[in-house]
């Protein structure tokens, strides 16, 4: 080994390491990737929050894109994502459902009557069953599933300004071909 | 044999478990499974909310006579294999596995190359009678 390789080399290891150690911090542990991506959204059936409707279920929107933002009342980051979810709502474009995860009906019915309602329907998880089905280990969480009933994508953590234009609309452009 | 049973039924009972449940076995599952929230704590160890919940639902897949096995598939179909603290050998772990091994052993074979490398003594030259009596002398005068 020469004698300049004996010093540039202990540098060049470190520099590598460095470099894996910078890119290792910017992901997030929290932040796991969803083997549900690509298969099939679970069924299931569960009473539904509005009055006048009774239960909801994923079958009566098979053929249609359609989002699942999972939330609660006692949700911090809810509330920040909340004007979005309305935006999205407002665009009139894709069925939303609410899965109240783990609350109480009358605390969602109060949160929702503050700051408005985006759901087209809210199903009521109140023992958190369908969130286990559906691998939610975080409040919220939101589902994108497609025409045939297949989770696209899942948004752990609040949905952001991109949140739609990179992963619904281009769904919603496929569905209208 | 009768009274373990029954005192293990309360306990059951205690935490909400279906009656019956096998609490250590429950516990011998559920300390394999990792709680996402608190994700440096087993299920058995948490009391986070979903550590419950899974817990439960481990129990509830007891009493429908699912194996270990079974149970711990249907955890990793929901979570992912990450939920496991013991995750299989695969080609997307084998680094994991095999790393530190590999790494030993490229470590003993340059701390040997370099003991091998020190080890070398350059050949110091005989000295000769001449050479011996003036390095004396030189010696004697020094004290």
């Amino acid at each position: 080994m020469g004698g300049r390789l004996r010093i540039i080399l202990p540098l060049l290891v470190l520099i590598a390491l460095a470099v894996v150690f910078v890119i290792g911090l910017q992901h997030d542990p929290r932040k796991l990737p969803s083997v549900l991506v690509d298969k099939p959204a679970p069924a299931f059936s569960l009473p539904a929050l509005s009055e006048g409707q009774t239960v909801v279920t994923p079958d009566a929107l098979k053929g249609k894109v359609w989002l699942m933002n999972v939330f609660a009342s006692w949700c911090g980051a809810c509330v920040a994502e909340h004007p979005l979810l309305l935006a999205i709502a407002a665009k009139n474009a894709v069925p939303l459902v609410g899965l109240a995860y783990k609350d109480e009906p009358a605390d969602t019915r109060e949160w929702l009557a503050q700051r408005g309602n985006p759901y087209t329907q809210i199903a009521i998880d109140r023992n958190g069953l369908v969130g286990i089905d559906y691998g939610v280990y975080g409040v919220p969480e939101t589902f994108v599933i497609d025409g045939a009933g297949v989770i696209r994508y899942k948004q752990v953590g609040p949905v952001d300004e991109a949140f739609f234009t990179e992963h619904v609309a281009p769904l919603l452009a496929q569905e209208a071909h | 044999m009768a009274t373990d049973v029954t005192s293990s039924d309360t306990a059951a009972a205690a935490n909400g478990l279906p009656p019956g449940t096998d609490l250590v076995r429950l516990k011998d599952i559920a300390s394999d499974l990792r709680c996402l929230v608190c994700q440096n704590q087993t299920i058995a160890d948490s009391n986070a909310g979903l550590a419950v919940d899974l817990r439960n639902q481990v129990a509830k897949l007891m009493s429908q006579g699912k194996t270990d096995t079974e149970i711990k598939q249907y955890m990793v179909d929901r979570y992912g294999e990450f939920v496991l603290y013991d995750p299989p050998f695969s080609v997307s772990n084998a680094l994991l596995w095999v790393g530190p091994f590999i790494l030993v052993v490229a470590g003993v074979w340059i701390t040997r190359r370099m003991i091998a490398a020190r080890a070398q003594v350059p050949d110091v030259p005989e000295l000769s009678e001449a050479q011996r009596a003036a390095v004396e002398a030189r010696y004697r005068q020094g004290q």
